[in-house]
């Protein structure tokens, strides 16, 4: 029976391959095949020159440093040569390099977490029924993601200094607690983060919540049949169906985490030593090729993370994709 | 001229992102492409003094041929950072403002015209400490000094008085003073830790005989934890550790507020102070007054300076002596001093300024002397070699002192950390250091 389907299958997929290869037989033009390449040619050129030609100039820099004769005061006292990979080996032996990574995983493993758990949070409630003012908290919530992250950081960091601190005098009043320093060694991570969930709440909120507005009704309301309550529903229907779109904000977030910059560098002009000038990969890419002038090692170090990005996206994807596939089966 | 101010973190951190946003805001570098000296020529020109366009403004009118479009920039560390960058791509302004610690950083990247050709008559008219800063200690010319800094001590007149405090002369007496001052009143200090800011501890090394930087022949000397910075670093860490001194980070929010409501009964700054408690503390107007830095040993006059600086033709330039013409202009001529001092408030490094008699008092310090104390001070701070990575000492300087314990040892540390990274800096590109 199978092998007459079969048959049957692959027959009519020849005859219609067939009669689409004859039709444009008709009219054949002398080259059939320079439009799908005019088509894609404006990605592939903006592909090459916003992306591998910066590349490929960003590795030849890394190969490359400044070397000096005497005092470097002449005109000529200062000339680029080949670095060979100095550079690379530099950067995988800076010890300060790899804590910056660290810390920026750190910040990571509290930002993502947090912030994914409330944006889904948030998703559901404004997409469940029955909910007053959605209108307003799904702007309320969002609105946070269109302050510039720099702006967010300095109005938080202005919150965190001690003199100003409207969350320090507000415990003191309630609860007599007082002179919580939230650069200290520890909480400067919290502290940091937390400007991170403010802001990136928001528009992971979005992206979830329109995943859930685009999912059919009609499995709700079978499950409505069946007795389930919003919150089953929520937790056993939208949020699987959703998975896709958090996983995709999930590698989003990852990304972000790595290159994390304008949030601690706000904290750094303030934090008197919370927040060093390294304290995260971009911050250490950064001081080494505008503050100390060496854009090669900044090279170096960029390519470095780059790498590092790519591996930690792929580990995500094939960590969730796992998990979807282990969640499909045990259903 | 330092002007601190925009470093303070808001700004500073805008100044940043603009900085990441491109480099390319630069681009209106010398359109034309003719460099005849007899055709008219627009040049850029980059600085953070305030009110520089009034300045520019009134030079432009008299001179239609020489253009010049102002750019106001961040402060000389964010300019810096900058025009390192710029410059990698060519694009530098034609003129820039400098801070003298910063040129030989400019300098040894070839960034700056040498401008001897055109300005080396005004030599006589600046103190040699100055002009030693703008030629290198070489036959050539990067610059012409603008303004001066020498440190200064400001102090509350009204909360000295309260205390029965007396203007300190010496390190000592400053020591037991804000010990007492605290103990008398633990919500006043005396002032805040020094070690926030490279710019100010290096001057008061400067000041205890420290030379950060030398040169012998073809190679460095870095002398950074020198005897001589030690016995600064262990002093306030001493204070600090006391816990005699506030020690929160400087320019920012909060800082201020320190200032404006009476917390800080002094103030170690720079001549250009006056500038900045205006308006981080213009409440206290009146309350202050000026005195010579604390010295080391009673009877000296000694002082170091924090910031200043001159006015340089960057290497971009295709209009070099119009650029030079400007910045004589600016720098030496009675007009031009005399527009920086009444709208930038600088304290002027010409000589002749220096004594001109249209210098305006002060309307926010009750000091009628100011600048017969401040030309005395200009005379007698210690000379000053700055070194190639400056800006990366400056930089590591803040997370070296931020990151240690507030003690005598953890001053004592972070001073030999950051010997150790900028030797470490300087031998990455190739420089010949003696002695270490």
């Amino acid at each position: 029976m199978s092998t007459v389907t079969s048959l049957y299958d692959e027959q009519s997929a020849a005859s219609v391959s067939r009669t689409r290869r004859a039709r444009p037989g008709k009219r054949h033009s002398p080259e059939p095949r320079r439009s799908p390449y005019l088509f894609v040619a404006p990605a592939v050129v903006l592909f090459v020159a916003v992306f591998l030609v910066p590349l490929g100039y960003t590795v030849y820099l890394s190969t490359q440093k400044t070397q000096v004769m005497g005092l470097g005061l002449g005109a000529n006292a200062r000339k680029q040569v080949s670095a060979g990979f100095s550079n690379y080996t530099t950067v995988l032996h800076d010890g300060e390099f790899w804590q910056s990574v660290l810390r920026a995983l750190l910040y990571g493993c509290i930002l993502i977490p947090v912030m994914l758990g409330l944006a889904v949070l948030f998703a559901l409630i404004l997409d469940a029924q029955r909910v007053r003012f959605q209108r307003f908290g799904r702007i309320a919530i969002f609105l946070p993601y269109a302050v510039p992250t720099l702006i967010g950081s300095i109005i938080w960091g202005m919150m965190y200094l001690p003199a100003f601190s409207p969350i320090n005098s507000t415990l003191n009043e309630l609860f007599g607690i007082s002179g919580i320093n939230f650069f200290g060694q520890h909480i400067v991570f919290l502290s940091v983060a937390n400007i991170g969930v403010w802001g990136g709440t928001g528009f992971n909120m979005m992206v979830l919540y329109t995943a859930l507005r685009s999912l059919p009704q009609e499995a709700y309301e079978a499950a409505r049949l069946d007795g389930a309550n919003e919150r089953q529903i929520s937790l056993r229907i939208k949020l699987p169906m959703i998975r896709p779109a958090v996983i995709m904000t999930a590698i989003f977030s990852t990304i972000a985490t790595l290159q994390v910059f304008n949030e601690p560098y706000a904290m750094h002009q303030i934090s008197y030593g919370g927040v060093s000038s390294t304290w995260t990969p971009l911050m250490t890419i950064y001081r080494d090729t505008y503050t100390a002038n060496d854009v090669y090692l900044g090279s170096a170090e960029s390519i470095v993370i780059a790498l590092l990005m790519f591996v930690l996206s792929v580990a995500v994807l094939r960590l969730t994709n796992r998990q979807i596939f282990g969640g499909e089966a045990k259903s | 001229m330092k002007f601190p101010r925009p470093a303070k973190g808001a700004v500073c951190a805008l100044a940043a992102t603009a900085l990441v946003a491109g480099c390319s805001s630069s681009g209106s570098t010398n359109t034309g492409s003719s460099s005849n000296s007899n055709s008219k020529v627009t040049l850029t020109f980059w600085s953070w003094v305030p009110n520089m366009d009034k300045v520019v403004a009134v030079w432009n009118q008299s001179h239609p041929d020489i253009q010049i479009k102002f750019t106001e920039a961040a402060g000389g560390d964010a300019e810096l950072a900058k025009l390192l960058t710029a410059g990698k791509a060519g694009d530098m302004p034609d003129i820039a403002q400098i801070e003298y610690q910063s040129l030989p950083t400019m300098v040894t990247n070839n960034y700056l015209a040498d401008i001897s050709s055109y300005d080396s008559n005004l030599k006589s008219d600046f103190p040699s400490g100055l002009w030693n800063q703008v030629t290198l200690g070489q036959s050539q010319l990067y610059g012409v000094p603008q303004d001066a800094a020498p440190l200064a001590f400001f102090y509350r007149t009204d909360v000295f008085k309260k205390y029965n405090l007396a203007v300190p002369t010496t390190w000592a007496q400053y020591a037991s003073e804000a010990v007492q001052l605290h103990k008398d009143d633990p919500s006043i200090y005396m002032g805040d830790t020094v070690t926030t800011d490279a710019g100010l501890f290096s001057g008061l090394s400067q000041q205890a005989g420290a030379q950060w930087w030398s040169t012998s022949g073809t190679s460095w000397s870095v002398g950074i934890n020198s005897t001589a910075s030690q016995k600064v670093a262990s002093y306030w860490g001493n204070l600090v550790q006391e816990g005699a001194l506030d020690s929160q980070t400087a320019w920012t929010a909060s800082w201020d507020k320190s200032f404006s409501s009476g917390e800080y009964a002094s103030w170690i700054s720079a001549v250009w102070a006056p500038g900045d408690l205006a308006s981080q503390a213009a409440n206290t107007s009146g309350d202050w007054a000026m005195a010579e830095l604390p010295q080391w040993a009673a009877g000296d006059d000694v002082d170091g300076a924090w910031g200043g600086s001159a006015t340089s033709v960057t290497s971009d330039s295709k209009h070099a002596q119009q650029a030079a013409e400007f910045i004589a202009w600016l720098n030496q001529s009675s007009q031009g001093t005399d527009l920086l001092v009444k709208d930038g408030s600088i304290y002027p490094a010409s000589l002749s300024a220096e004594s001109s008699s249209s210098l305006p008092a002060s309307s926010f310090m009750n000091q009628s002397d100011f600048y017969t104390l401040a030309k005395q001070f200009s005379a007698s701070t210690a000379a000053a070699t700055w070194g190639p990575d400056v800006n990366v000492a400056y930089s590591d300087f803040g997370d070296d002192f931020a990151s240690t314990v507030k003690t005598e040892a953890g001053y004592l540390s972070a001073l030999d950390k950051l010997q150790n990274s900028v030797i470490a800096d300087m031998k990455s590109a190739n420089f010949t250091i003696s002695g270490s």
